[in-house]
């Protein structure tokens, strides 16, 4: 099966740098999926969960906000983090996700606007990440 | 000629600092290291990112975005970045004389200055023009991205709202180890970034053109607040590579100087013994000769 090579880089470094079958991701407009040979194209990414295959084993990502581009039979992505779903803590993600909605319903009551997006985004990225760790478990 | 045992204490106290600056010196080329990695770790994003807006820019007219919108300049806002900590020689100084200069340049031509400060040094000096709208201090130690956010996020916030026209941005670059030199950025307006050619435009006429998702224009509203942030996290990392390196040289020199104090300190404690000695000499000899008298 023809494969595309996948890489995901973040302001801290590389994370991933391989050939793959198939890459799917959360794009602008819902979860989209890139196989070999795919026609040039630049989506942006929502924060949640990356899968690709490679040796009929599916792996999961966490990623968070950034963009995705294709070209000659690549796919980037350049995102702001990007974790391995098992290398997610189950427990401290958790805690975040709780912590982040607690943060979301005091922003919601005194109607700050600034700290209502931040505290949105921290729980997407919670999700996301207790999202990434389930599936790579099951 | 001063007492032998204020030269002693003297000597002792000059090693004391020699040691200080040796450690001082080590500990900032370790960190230098650190630093450094986290510059390198950092280039794969920055050049990806880069090239991608270029192949963006191609299409789309970039236009009506607000974080590009130009307009006449009345206020201009310069972001400052430096160390929280000083013992780094003259690193420091230069980039504020850099601001400083500015400051003075956009004033003369009856603009509004505002100053945004990252790291402490900074803020010290600027507050007192009064002119300070935000400070970001003791972040340069452990700043991560999202310290860069919140500074890009404040900034254009600022900018949008019309608060200033025109944002500059002052930091000190990193050359090489021995040399850091402060340099300036426009920050916004964000200027079209012209793509580069090679790969990608190339590759386009084989295979096509782009299929955006969403339109080209609102993945450009989403990617500039991020470019924003990369070159406010590129400044960061730059100036904290720098300010190890400014502290590695200045620690060098100062041991050197501690050195050079040392052996000029002991000669002279020398001379002062060997006078001692002389003088206790002739005294014996002087009383011995008197005896036989």
């Amino acid at each position: 099966m023809a494969q595309i090579h996948l890489e995901v880089v973040t302001p801290t470094g590389p994370v991933i740098s391989d050939e793959v079958d198939i890459v799917t991701a959360p794009g602008h407009g819902g979860e989209f999926g890139v196989l070999a040979n795919h026609a040039p194209f630049l989506s942006t990414i929502k924060t949640g969960t990356l899968s690709f295959k490679k040796d009929k084993q599916t792996k999961y990502l966490m990623i968070s906000g950034g963009f995705s581009e294709v070209s000659n039979n690549k796919i980037t992505f350049l995102v702001e983090s990007a974790e391995y779903g098992h290398d997610i803590d189950v427990d401290r993600a958790m805690q975040a996700k709780e912590r982040a909605e607690k943060r979301l319903a005091q922003a919601m009551q005194k109607a700050e606007k600034m700290n209502l997006t931040r505290a949105e985004a921290a729980l997407q990225r919670a999700l996301a990440r207790l999202q990434a760790a389930e599936r790579s478990r099951s | 000629m001063p007492g032998l045992k204020d030269v002693k204490t003297k000597i002792e106290g000059v090693s004391k600092t020699s040691q200080i600056t040796q450690a001082m010196n080590m500990v900032a080329s370790a960190k230098l290291r650190g630093a450094q990695e986290k510059m390198e770790a950092f280039r794969p994003y920055t050049e990806k990112f880069t090239a991608a807006m270029g192949n963006l820019s191609g299409g789309t007219e970039g236009g009506n975005l607000p974080l590009m919108e130009i307009r006449d300049v009345s206020t201009v806002e310069i972001v400052v970045v430096t160390s929280d900590r000083g013992l780094c020689g003259s690193f420091n100084t230069n980039i504020i004389t850099a601001a400083e200069k500015l400051m003075r340049k956009y004033e003369a031509e009856g603009k509004k200055v505002s100053f945004v400060c990252v790291g402490k040094k900074c803020n010290q000096i600027f507050r007192k023009t009064g002119k300070v709208r935000a400070a970001y201090i003791d972040i340069m130690g452990t700043f991560q991205m999202f310290n860069a956010r919140e500074i890009s996020h404040n900034v254009s916030a600022n900018f949008t709202a019309g608060e200033s026209d025109q944002v500059d941005l002052v930091y000190g670059k990193f050359h090489s180890v021995a040399v850091q030199k402060p340099a300036i950025e426009e920050l916004l307006p964000i200027k079209p970034i012209e793509s580069d050619g090679s790969d990608a435009s190339s590759s386009d006429e084989i295979t096509g053109a782009y299929i955006y998702e969403p339109e080209p224009g609102e993945i450009m509203e989403v990617l500039l607040p991020l470019y924003l942030n990369v070159q406010v996290y590129h400044a960061m990392l730059e100036v904290g590579a720098s300010e190890h390196a400014a502290r590695m040289t200045a620690m060098d020199n100062a041991t050197n100087a501690c050195k050079d104090m040392i052996s000029e300190l002991t000669l002279l404690y020398n001379k002062a013994r060997q006078a001692a000695i002389t003088g206790d000499l002739m005294d014996i000899v002087g009383g011995a000769e008197a005896l036989k008298g």
